[in-house]
């Protein structure tokens, strides 16, 4: 039956027709295939590069290696700042094989609640990087972690893990100077070198820490890892070290600032020690204080809120930018601008009958000696800080002339000294009232300048500064905090370039030496204000007490010290500086409401002198 | 008995390739699976991150299919032909039983464990459907008359909608091509041809409505790729990086680092293709691809030297589906067809397909081989 159909076929025309649709279909699979490589040839040629960064940010990664942030010693090497391992615990999820039982010792191990617990599980839970650590116990004690240490082979995949974090050994005693550091916050984030600070977490918020911070940051290191799919590092292509930030070394004493520290007592104020011969900051204290540590690893709420609302301020820097009316210490720049613009000679005297009014007006400035000092020259006039004598000479000599002489030293000036934040004070003039109260000068605003009250405001950096300048007879040295720096690895130190240096215009050494030799009287004259500092000093030092009156006294009205508020009590003020021929030390106190210079803030200086020079104390 | 035929046909050749046509091996098809299989093995050695064992396992399918191309390529072609309705329905029924016990794997039923081992009657149907086809024409003189045309598109359409159903989606549509082609070979007027065409590309919108949620959203992710890059998008653009990353000359094998970091999905089956190109470059892949070329092509000889219109149209169609299968994989990886899941033929990691595209080739050699013994 078959044959009979083959037998009708036309086998060749067949075979032509088959043939010619395979020649066809081949053209056809030509045409498909030309596509293919066309196609391919867009993406391996044309399109090359992009695919190739494409496939190189898909494996290659840069991981920052974050430097260790330089140290802070004092010039005896103190250290004031640190990075201590903290260490806590971690567990990798793919290493440990029974992670139930695993949980479960070291709940017992470290004694966690039930919720600790049941969060540890919940984080375990949700890791998505299983060979990534998981942090389950912050901050182990040393006990912890040696009990865990003990039992570590027990718990495969889990362990302890060290993690520097700065530390300030001293804690409250250096906390406004040398500052802290905290987290970088999203303003920071702004203007920091992102690519240096990749891996950083903390910044300088403060004090040295924040002022140096490009110097104690240092240099971040990268590795550049291949990852694969799941992020896993499957090996390191290339690295380059971080390098350390420079350690630090400051002018600061670290035992110094103790007796300060203690000195100031439960007071607040602020006190400055200054080398005159270097500008350096020997010491910088403000009270009340806190702790630097807490802002560390992040200040919890209500600690925070504690230290902001205080009344006491005690985040508050007072030795950069507590302002104070600088009372009577004013009254040495004052005289020397008397001598040096010739208003006043060493012999000219003064009648001070216990008070001083203008010329056609009744208003009475009183004196503070209530039935006067007679009549006073310049020496008197200092070391017994007779207000009538420099109300006469604040009016001869005008304003405008106190406040450029003043200028001189720094008054409403920034010292630039290295620790950020500093304010200006006010040293006031016509220009800068009619500019800033739109109010013309009045002849009682000259008066009461001399005496350092009105709208006087100096910062006590402000006036261990002057202070300094004229303990050195004119020379103006910038305050500095930090002395040097050292380099990673090395052992020699790096003076840091040295503080700009200026000399006064003033040329009349006599002038200088007036002054001075009155400022000694203070301390050491028989009716000198803090004469009872005096004993046992095997030199002479210079002084001069202030009161700084906080609120203003009616006419005839008695300022008693045991009727006001505390809060109202007079600011005492001391400045002074030792040996008095060649001094080495200069020292500013400012006492909030502690009453009057000579009483409270003298013996302070004195405190200091005898640590600084080593002198037993003074009884 | 046929070396007498063979030496008046070619006296010429040489005595390794008399040999092989005495055991009815076609040597320029041998030298040519032998090259790509070896070819494939280095790649799937470094696609598949140096996994030894892995190797192993694909070099014993790999025998195993030549086994089968063995036994395959001494059939006579006429008993092929005499077995083809058989093949076919013991594959239907198959594919019937899939429905209703297969197992499943990865959302489909394709599977079939026959205990020691498991079975895909999909690929049964690859060859039992063009088998049938090529048969059924060749019953009567080509080209087909309308009816007859119109049965062999019943003989495609069944198990294709039968396995579309398990869903697989890739064989479906790479069965039915393989039965068309066929139909196409066997002359059929360039008219029907465009009305098929015309009546498919209507039919789109139906075929739309019919398909599962997860080849619409392959289709979809085809159309725009990047507005997924997690999810749908994901194998595409990882596929599409690591071929454009390749260039001109490649990273160099094993030094890939789409495929061995796994950033590269399904590396060592579907997409090993984007492997070559990411290792060997624009020259690698088109080198494998010539060899794809050769291999068909050697298979479109053969087609146009037998002697029977049934043998013709069955070597142009395994030749013809063939070079298909390598186009809709190598389309697939470098987007410009939807991700439908058709591996690459004698690379890809995996084994029903290798024993079944190596059948092809055996029945192609047995064609070759067979020549002037065939019935008039």
């Amino acid at each position: 039956m078959a044959k009979q159909y083959f037998a009708l076929r036309d086998h060749f025309r067949e075979s032509r027709l088959v043939n010619d649709r395979l020649i066809f279909a081949a053209i056809f699979v030509g045409i498909l295939f030309t596509i293919v490589m066309v196609r391919l040839a867009i993406l391996q040629v044309v399109e090359h590069d992009h695919f190739s960064s494409l496939s190189d940010r898909n494996r290659v990664d840069i991981e920052p290696l974050a430097p260790q942030r330089g140290l802070i010693y004092d010039r005896n090497g103190v250290v004031l700042a640190e990075n201590i391992p903290v260490f806590r615990l971690a567990l990798i999820p793919e290493k440990v094989s029974d992670m139930e039982g695993s949980l479960q010792g070291l709940a017992d191990l470290f004694a966690m609640t039930d919720d600790e617990q049941q969060e540890i599980k919940q984080q375990v839970k949700k890791q998505r990087r299983r060979f990534e650590p998981l942090i389950i116990r912050q901050r182990l004690t040393e006990q912890e972690v040696a009990i865990f240490s003990v039992n570590r082979h027990r718990f495969e995949g889990v362990d302890v893990v060290g993690r520097l974090i700065r530390h300030y050994p001293q804690g409250n005693l250096f906390a406004h100077t040398v500052g802290y550091v905290g987290r970088i916050n999203e303003r920071e984030q702004q203007w920091i070198d992102q690519k240096n600070y990749q891996g950083t977490l903390h910044i300088g918020k403060t004090g040295v820490e924040k002022y140096y911070e490009g110097l104690l940051h240092g240099q971040v290191g990268y590795r550049q890892v291949e990852n694969n799919v799941q992020g896993r590092i499957v090996r390191e292509l290339e690295s380059v070290p971080s390098v350390a930030g420079e350690d630090l070394f400051l002018y600061l004493d670290a035992k110094l600032q103790q007796v300060a520290f203690d000195a100031l007592g439960e007071f607040n104020g602020s006190i400055v020690a200054l080398d005159p011969k270097t500008g350096g900051v020997l010491a910088m204290v403000s009270k009340p204080d806190f702790d630097p540590n807490l802002f560390v690893s992040g200040i919890s709420i209500k600690d925070y809120a504690l230290l902001r609302d205080s009344t006491d301020r005690p985040l508050f820097d007072r030795a950069l930018r507590g302002h104070y009316p600088p009372g009577s210490t004013l009254k040495p720049f004052v005289a020397l601008a008397g001598l040096e613009l010739g208003v006043i000679h060493q012999g000219s005297k003064t009648f001070c009958p216990g008070w001083f009014s203008l010329p056609g007006k009744e208003h009475r400035y009183r004196c503070w000696k209530k039935h006067g000092h007679g009549q006073v020259a310049l020496k008197d006039a200092i070391s017994q800080s007779c207000d009538v004598y420099f109300y006469d000479l604040a009016t001869a000599l005008g304003i405008d002339r106190i406040h450029g002489f003043l200028d001189l030293f720094g008054f409403g000036r920034r010292s630039e000294v290295d620790v950020p934040s500093e304010s200006k004070g006010l040293s006031p003039s016509r220009q800068w009232k009619r500019a800033n109260r739109d109010q013309v000068w009045y002849p009682g605003e000259t008066v009461i300048s001399g005496i350092g009250q009105g709208f006087n405001q100096t910062t006590p950096i402000q006036l261990a500064h002057a202070t300094a300048i004229l303990a050195m007879r004119g020379i103006k040295k910038t305050p500095q905090v930090v002395l040097a720096q050292r380099s990673p690895g090395e052992q020699e130190l790096q003076l840091l370039p040295t503080t700009r240096v200026e000399t006064l215009p003033i040329i009349n050494d006599q002038h200088w030496q007036a002054v001075i030799d009155s400022m000694v009287e203070v301390v050491h004259g028989v009716r000198g204000t803090a004469r009872h500092i005096g004993k046992n000093l095997p030199f002479k030092m210079a002084g001069k007490t202030g009161t700084a009156q906080v609120f203003g006294i009616k006419q005839d009205e008695k300022y008693n010290a045991d009727e006001i508020d505390k809060k109202l009590h007079d600011h005492a003020l001391f400045i002074a500086f030792a040996p008095a021929d060649d001094p080495e030390f200069v020292v500013a106190v400012v006492v909030e409401n502690g009453g009057g210079g000579s009483k409270v803030a003298a013996p302070i200086a004195r405190k200091m002198i005898d640590q600084y020079f080593g002198l037993s104390a003074n009884e | 008995m046929s070396s007498l035929i063979n030496d008046r046909q070619y006296p010429q050749r040489r005595s390794l390739t008399k040999a092989l046509t005495l055991i009815h091996i076609d040597a320029l098809l041998l030298l040519g699976l032998l090259t790509l299989l070896a070819v494939g093995l280095m790649i799937l050695y470094s696609a598949g991150d140096q996994d030894s064992a892995l190797l192993m396992r694909q070099l014993i399918r790999m025998g195993t299919a030549f086994i089968v191309l063995f036994v395959l390529a001494q059939i006579h072609p006429d008993r092929m032909r005499d077995a083809s309705y058989w093949l076919y329905g013991v594959g239907l029924i198959l594919l019937i039983a899939v429905l209703v016990f297969g197992h499943e794997g990865k959302g489909a039923q394709r599977w079939l464990d026959l205990g020691f081992f498991r079975f895909q009657p999909s690929e049964l149907m690859k060859l039992a459907v063009p088998l049938l086809v090529a048969t059924y024409l060749a019953e009567r003189p080509l080209p087909p008359t309308f009816i007859r045309l119109l049965m062999g598109l019943v003989i495609i359409i069944v198990p294709s909608l039968l396995i579309a159903k398990q869903p697989d989606l890739g064989t479906a549509l790479l069965i039915a091509s393989s039965g068309l082609i066929v139909l196409f070979l066997s002359g059929i007027r360039w008219r029907i041809i465009l009305g098929f065409i015309t009546v498919c590309a209507a039919a789109l919108p139906v075929l739309w409505y019919v398909m599962h949620d997860y080849q619409r959203d392959r289709v979809l992710t085809l159309l725009n790729p990047e507005s997924d890059p997690l999810g749908k998008g994901y194998h595409i653009i990882q596929s599409k990086i690591a071929i454009g990353s390749g260039g001109l000359f490649g990273r160099g094998w094993l030094e890939g680092t789409q495929s061995h970091l796994a950033f590269l999905p399904e590396r060592s089956t579907d997409f090993i293709f984007a492997v070559i190109a990411e290792e060997f470059g624009l020259i690698g892949v088109a080198l494998i691809l010539i060899l794809f070329l050769l291999l068909a092509g050697r298979g479109l000889f053969i087609a146009s030297q037998a002697q029977t219109s049934f043998a013709r149209l069955l070597a142009g169609s395994i030749s013809l589906t063939f070079l298909v299968y390598v186009f809709v994989n190598v389309g697939m990886v470098t987007g410009l067809l939807p991700v439908v899941g058709v591996p690459l033929p004698l690379v890809s990691y995996g084994g029903t397909s290798m024993v079944t595209l190596l059948a092809g080739f055996g029945i192609l050699m047995s064609i070759h081989t067979h020549r002037r013994m065939m019935s008039p």
